[in-house]
């Protein structure tokens, strides 16, 4: 007989862990299910005995859940952890993936789509199996669609990069579907594949799931991987400017498609020169742009407030967002009619897809 | 007696308090009024005001003249309207865990 697994789930709400008690109690390899009001006091049971599968809230006083899942990761690597909050917020489903959460569920969802969660929470149970490979790395997206197609598998891949979310349907080694945004099918499938980067999880299939992908998957394999080798050789002065120009008409589509009013890049200076889609005026803009971070950086520094997440502006004409990574800043201007809580939203998703 | 006192009577490392509430400033940046604590000090809020003109001032230069800035750093979040050539900055400290601008 199998051994009975152990569910931690920690929350500061009393009568939600006596729902998800009751829920996860109908699990076909009924587990055992234990319930801590605090992190400090998880982290004590998770000492004193062994769990398989932590479900943790991120909103808790004195230590919320992402400092809990950070303690909990580095001691505990075996430990499978599921975040389940309230908090809809992109930024904080990124931050528990890059903890290396295994699954990211909102509450409301998890109410709504129960059998779904259930199948999720049992999988990662791994009822039968104790041993195998847990994570990929160093392997690509085209590696891992490879893998599920040559086992027959059956599953729904969702692949998180930033803000982006892509679903890929798979049934018996088939597949059915893919959709990035409002594209579906073969496009979505090329699109997703020149994703260098993200985090993927396997959900339960979704065998009624309309096919829209007719053409067998190695055919679409070769296909992707051949534009993309087009698209890096660096040899031919060609190529380069026919991908300079296919950047330019896919950053001006995703500008149309957005409904942005115009964006600006401007690299750390010394490092580049800025570059303007959609305004005339984009010396002035990105000369502005600079001066702003230089001042927010005087700022930073006087104050000690931690790391700047974003700067917006508005005014009549319309509303700016500021972004500041790494490699450049992005000044991104929206019309006044895009509803304020949308706009941080969607200039990080503007952003993520810019140099796609 | 001694020992006690070196044991306990060094002075602890402090935590910068951050600021709450809102200033004026005028174009000059001199603070006009204020509801952030006295205990804060007066020099960090007008390099708070100055920099703020400056963003203000630029924008205008720059033909992008705006209305309102709000910079969100990860604990605080300074908000400003500009006032005729000053501006009103409120100043509210923010937790990792309060809802962002999206709602």
């Amino acid at each position: 007989m199998a051994a009975q697994h152990k569910i931690l789930i920690v929350d500061d709400d009393a009568d939600w862990l006596d729902v998800c008690r009751e829920m996860l109690s109908h699990l076909p390899t009924k587990p055992e299910i234990r319930t801590a009001g605090a992190g400090a006091r998880a982290i004590s049971m998770l000492d004193s005995q062994p769990f398989r599968l932590l479900i943790c809230d991120l909103k808790m006083p004195k230590m919320d859940g992402l400092q809990v899942l950070s303690i909990v990761k580095r001691r505990f690597p075996d430990l499978r952890t599921v975040v389940l909050t309230a908090l809809e917020d992109e930024e904080f489903r990124s931050r528990a993936y890059s903890l290396g959460v295994d699954l990211f569920w909102l509450k409301p969802d998890m109410q709504q789509n129960t059998k779904m969660f259930l199948d999720c929470v049992e999988s990662l149970l791994g009822s039968e199996k104790n041993s195998g490979f847990r994570g990929i790395q160093s392997k690509s997206l085209m590696d891992i669609i490879q893998l599920e197609c040559m086992s027959r598998n059956s599953t729904m891949l969702r692949i998180t990069r930033g803000p982006l979310v892509a679903k890929i349907w798979i049934q018996d080694g088939e597949l059915l579907d893919a959709e990035v945004g409002n594209v579906r099918g073969e496009a979505a499938f090329h699109k997703i594949l020149a994703w260098k980067s993200g985090t993927f999880e396997n959900l339960p299939a979704e065998p009624l799931r309309e096919r829209t992908i007719q053409r067998s998957i190695n055919a679409l394999l070769l296909e992707t991987a051949q534009s993309i080798d087009e698209t890096t050789e660096p040899a031919q002065t060609e190529f380069i400017e026919r991908a300079d120009h296919r950047k330019t008409v896919w950053r001006l589509a995703l500008l149309a498609a957005e409904g942005a009013e115009f964006v600006i890049t401007v690299p750390p200076e010394g490092q580049g020169k800025s570059e303007a889609w959609g305004t005339p005026n984009a010396e002035q803009f990105a000369i502005w742009t600079r001066r702003a971070g230089e001042a927010i950086k005087r700022l930073s520094d006087r104050i000690e407030a931690g790391p700047l997440a974003f700067i917006a502006g508005g005014s009549m004409e319309r509303r700016l967002i500021m972004l500041i990574r790494e490699q450049k800043t992005f000044l991104v201007a929206w019309p006044t009619e895009i509803a304020e809580g949308e706009l941080l939203e969607k200039t990080k998703k503007l952003v993520a897809s810019w140099d796609s | 007696m001694g020992l006690l006192r070196k044991i306990f009577g060094a002075s602890a490392g402090s935590v910068q308090e951050l600021p709450m509430g809102s200033v004026t400033v005028n174009a000059q940046g001199e603070i006009v009024t204020t509801t952030v604590s006295s205990g804060y000090s007066r020099s960090l809020l007008t390099d708070i005001g100055r920099e703020v003109l400056v963003i203000f001032r630029e924008a205008k230069q720059a033909q992008l003249p705006l209305a309102e800035i709000s910079i969100n750093f990860a604990s605080l979040r300074v908000t400003a309207r500009e006032l005729r050539g000053g501006a009103i900055i409120f100043l509210l400290p923010q937790s990792s865990l309060m809802p962002s601008l999206k709602k």
